[in-house]
């Protein structure tokens, strides 16, 4: 070896800077960038720290001047509940994906979790914060974070845990091979194969977090309200004083908000996690970003990013290192401790079913079961009915879309945002049309369940469409395949796959939904369905915990029962006869 | 030098077993395997798949425990046990980590402070022959390359065995060789580190071109059935007489089992409809048969020229010819490839003669066709779900291998036209398809 050939990753971030002289124009506008980012990170958190009482004497005001500020204690509060969702996922996925037992337990749990109604979970958890931090507003703002939180975390664990069960048997090979320590492991293998899914799933959270922002502001325990500030109690704020104009006001600042993460956060972010990506061929289309673009040509950035991106080696500076090269016998799995395990979870189980049980009867009797019960039927009729009505309108537009490269490109920004966009804050304009053409409230409420939900239908059908084959369209277009023979035989089974899991994904949501869409009010007047939704919105409003209780539980049971006797077989049909290798 | 005397063993194998599986369907892989590696030679695993040799590899590289029998390293004059470290066929490179990263992982893992870490790594990439790519990612390199960074990888902790599990196969033929001979070069010159390979192959000629020594398995269970001494000079000659001549040798043995047993024994493992049939096309039955029918062959072919002139490997080229032995289009004698009459008839014979052919044999020596086909008239409607078969086949074998045979013989009964299948219901029929 003559000389040293030229290593650049991995040098000090100092002496790179040394060696690179002066800021550029890059530098300069990255360094404005990030210090704006952080001063207004801290006015958001020295507001959480106020008493209780401050909020009485500073309500929440319908001024656009306060909106900034709104704005920005509510973005926050998303980030710490990506932040918690994070650490969640990481501690928990790992643990499932390492212990064969705590497997056990974690991934049924999350299974379900994914699929029941959370917003039923507020009126528990409220209490709780509130009582650790009392006269305080942090403990508001922890229950309202812990509100965002839980409608973030599942998907993101669940989509760690299945990375890390899929890691390749070679790479895996190589890791045990060369001994490398669980947490070294980890950092080289683990995080970097699960990041490109996981990053794609903190964005899906982040939409689905501002469904929830807007019911976890306005937080009632008992007879009080605590409307912490932020664009959520501005909405609820304007709905209840039937203020058209504040409802737009909220309307436009979250475009901006999420206009604005998406660009400055999120892109820079995937485009990051690309180079995560495990294949080994260069990929044609990559993800681009002017924010990540501009980061890289910055040259402080890596100076001001030290404490961050230091973080990993010294981690690994107190690991106590390998084994060496030699492995040992594999542990065999005592059966008996199996045994006693999968009796303790059993027990455990019976105990929890049980609590729930005499809990429910005790003010309930199984007449009121059966009336749940054909409130459910209702709510799923709804979601059915929703689901063909969506599908009827989007799956052709999806395939329009998706045949033309060139039109998904442009519209594939627009849906992102759509689906972002909460729908609940356009309720008030439903209501109002419904009022107005004096329309039956049953059958008029229903849309407003799908209306954030239908969009997984249409990114998935785009997404199935363009990836259609060239040669079989041209084979069909050869052949004069046309009309009805076209959608039968080449479009319906080249997108089923992609469909079945858009329509899955807008089912669950819709369930989720109609908590929020059975009921809607706009100033003193309250629209009401019925159905499985507005009975548990109407006993969350009342109060009445034996009610809420039950139906969460009817509608987890009938969401689950949805996915496994409609989706899984359908996905599973699509998986073995319709994917296109 | 690859044949200096004395040399001291390094590992050493007693009595190794193995299974997966648990219960009725398991599945003996490895069987009764006595080795030992001395140092400064190449030793080389020949096998077809399902010979354990990748299993092998595995336990000496401490990747999984053998169920029975104790690899045993012995230590140096230092008292110190020898370590390993192996290459893959895919590779198996950390797409997130730059060239010098993916040679640095096994140091990092072994705590080398960062300096050296840096020229040790620089020296092996410098080796290798990979200079400038140092911040290269894997997905820019062309497979040679990456397999190249796999070695620098392998080699840069200074293992005292080198495992290598095809390390060739995934590459085309002009970077395999290449690879091959820069790899013999540097072990020829002694300029690596390590004191033995040891490597799994499925190529005859690489296996001669490469090693000291060869080991040839036996399939179902993996058992050394032959070893054989290379001691051809090194560079090797592939079209040396001595060269072709032990090539042949290779594939005498590696049919010897199914000369030796008669043919209704069967050579995949299991007789009567426990036999296991392997993933074989009718289409590349009928292209062997044509192929020796044909000129330059006549009807008899050397399995060696037929793999030449096919561009097939052993692990492909085998159960075709078996195969064929067993439905008694041909006659595996040494290592040539006999066709029988009936064969020589079927080569120059219309598609429905062929099939006609085809279903005959198929009914007179596949035990598993005829007893589908039996059931198919024995019962009323003249179906019969698949799920029946499979059940009774993963009676006697491990579920992949059940699902393998269950298609092997759909796809031949349904070319032979002796059954239907009909993949939605999931079940054999005696109708044709309208």
């Amino acid at each position: 070896m003559s000389k040293m050939p030229p290593v650049h990753r991995g040098l000090r971030p100092f002496s790179r800077l040394l060696r690179l002289g002066g800021p550029n124009p890059a530098d300069i506008m990255t360094f404005l960038l990030l210090a704006g980012l952080a001063v207004l990170v801290i006015r958001g958190a020295e507001g959480m720290a106020e008493p209780l009482s401050q909020l009485r004497i500073t309500p929440v005001a319908l001024d656009p001047w306060n909106l900034p500020g709104y704005a920005l204690r509510t973005t926050l509060r998303m980030f710490a509940a990506l932040f918690a969702s994070l650490v969640f996922t990481l501690v928990v996925a790992t643990l499932a994906a390492r212990s064969r037992r705590a497997e056990q337990i974690i991934v049924p749990a999350l299974d379900i979790l994914q699929s029941v109604p959370i917003l039923g979970f507020l009126t528990f958890t409220v209490t709780f914060f509130m009582g650790l931090f009392p006269g305080q507003q942090l403990g508001v703002e922890l229950a309202a974070i812990f509100a965002i939180f839980t409608s973030q975390a599942w998907n993101m664990t669940f989509s760690f845990y299945q990375s890390l069960r899929s890691i390749p048997s070679d790479l895996d090979e190589v890791a045990r091979g060369f001994g490398l320590s669980p947490l070294r492991r980890f950092l080289r293998l683990d995080l970097p194969f699960a990041t490109p899914a996981l990053v794609w799933n903190m964005m899906m959270s982040m939409s689905g977090g501002w469904f929830f922002v807007v019911a976890s502001e306005a937080i009632t325990v008992g007879k009080t309200t605590v409307a912490l500030p932020g664009i959520g109690s501005w909405l609820a704020l304007a709905i209840e004083r039937s203020d058209f104009a504040g409802v737009g006001w909220a309307v436009g600042a979250m475009a901006v908000v999420i206009l604005l993460y998406d660009q400055l956060v999120f892109r820079p972010v995937v485009a990051w996690a690309d180079r995560f990506r495990f294949e080994q061929t260069a990929s044609a289309e990559r993800p681009r970003s002017w924010a990540y673009d501009l980061f890289r040509r910055a040259r402080l950035l890596p100076l001001l990013l030290a404490p961050l991106t230091s973080l990993g080696p010294l981690l690994l500076m107190l690991d106590p290192g390998g084994r060496g090269l030699r492995a040992g016998k594999g542990r065999a799995p005592s059966r008996i401790g199996d045994y006693l395990w999968r009796a303790l979870v059993a027990v455990a189980v019976i105990g929890a079913v049980w609590t729930i049980v005499d809990y429910v009867t005790r003010t309930l009797s199984w007449g009121d079961a059966l009336d749940v019960a054909g409130l459910a039927c209702l709510t799923m009729l709804r979601v059915m009915a929703l689901i063909v009505v969506a599908s009827l309108i989007w799956v052709p537009v999806g395939v329009w879309i998706g045949l033309r490269p060139q039109w998904a490109e442009r519209l594939q920004p627009v849906a992102q945002f759509l689906a972002a966009f909460p729908a609940n804050v356009l309720f008030p304009f439903a209501v109002i049309a419904i009022i107005h053409w004096r329309l039956s409230p049953d059958v008029w409420l229903s849309p407003l369940m799908i209306l954030g939900t239908q969009w997984y239908i249409l990114f998935n059908v785009i997404a199935g469409a363009s990836a259609i084959p060239t040669d079989l369209r041209e084979a069909a277009g050869m052949f004069r395949v046309k009309g009805w023979q076209w959608w039968r035989q080449v479009a319906i089974p080249g997108i089923f796959p992609y469909y079945v899991t858009g329509a899955l994904t807008a089912a669950g949501g819709s369930w989720n939904a109609s908590i929020v869409a059975e009921t809607v009010s706009w100033g003193d007047r309250t629209l009401h369905a019925a159905g499985l939704g507005s009975f548990i919105a109407d006993a969350t409003a009342a109060g009445d915990y034996p009610r809420v209780a039950l139906g969460i539980a009817m509608m987890s049971i009938f969401v689950i029962a949805f996915n496994r006797l409609l989706w899984r077989p359908l996905y599973a049909f699509g998986e073995r006869r319709l994917r296109l290798a | 030098m690859a044949t200096l005397a004395p040399s001291r063993p390094l590992v050493e194998l007693t009595a190794v077993r193995h299974a997966y599986g648990k219960g009725h369907g398991q599945m003996l892989v490895l069987d009764d395997v006595n080795l030992t590696l001395n140092e400064s030679e190449i030793v080389g695993l020949l096998g077809r798949s399902g010979s354990g040799k990748s299993t092998l590899l595995r336990a000496i590289a401490g990747l999984l425990a053998p169920s029975e029998g104790a690899v045993r390293f012995v230590p140096d004059d230092a008292g110190r046990a020898p370590s390993v470290s192996m290459v893959f066929q895919t590779f198996a490179l950390f797409p997130w980590l730059t060239v010098l990263q993916n040679v640095e992982l096994g140091l990092e893992a072994l705590k080398v402070p960062a300096e050296a870490r840096r020229t040790r790594a620089l020296a092996a990439i410098d080796m290798i022959g990979l200079d400038g790519f140092e911040n290269a990612y894997p997905k820019e390199l062309s497979g040679g390359m990456r397999q190249r960074v796999g070695l620098a990888r392998a080699l840069v902790v200074d293992p005292s065995l080198l495992l290598m599990d095809e390390p060739f196969s995934a590459l085309d033929v002009l970077t395999a060789e290449t690879l091959r001979t820069d790899l013999l070069d540097l072990w020829c010159e002694g300029r690596m580190p390590i004191k033995a390979i040891l490597m799994v192959t499925h190529n005859i000629e690489e296996a001669v071109l490469m090693c000291d020594r060869i080991l040839v398995f036996s399939s179902n269970p993996g058992r050394i059935a032959a070893e054989i001494r290379v001691d051809l000079p090194q560079p090797r000659d592939r079209l040396d007489p001595a060269f072709r001549a032990l090539v042949d040798d290779i594939y005498v043995r590696m049919t010897a089992r199914a000369v030796a047993t008669p043919v209704s024994e069967g050579y995949f493992p299991g007789t009567g409809i426990d036999m296991v049939l392997p993933r074989v096309s009718t289409n590349s039955l009928a292209g062997l048969i044509e192929e020796v029918d044909g000129t330059p062959f006549d009807g008899q072919a050397s399995l060696a020229d037929l793999a030449v002139s096919l561009k097939l490997e052993v692990d492909a080229l085998l159960p075709m010819a078996e195969t064929l032995q067993l439905l008694r289009f041909a006659e595996l004698t040494g290592a040539d490839l006999k066709l029988t009459p009936d064969a020589r008839r079927y080569a120059s014979a219309d598609v429905d003669t062929r099939k006609g052919m085809f279903a005959q044999a198929l009914l007179a020596h596949v035990p598993l066709a005829q007893h589908i086909r039996r059931i198919l008239d024995e019962r009323p409607g003249r179906t019969a779900p698949a799920r029946r078969f499979r059940d009774e086949l993963e009676d006697h074998m491990l579920p992949d291998y059940a699902e393998m045979t269950l298609r092997t013989v759909t796809h031949w009964g349904r070319y032979a036209e002796i059954f239907a299948y009909h993949e939605d219901a999931d079940q054999f029929s005696l109708e044709d398809p309208v």
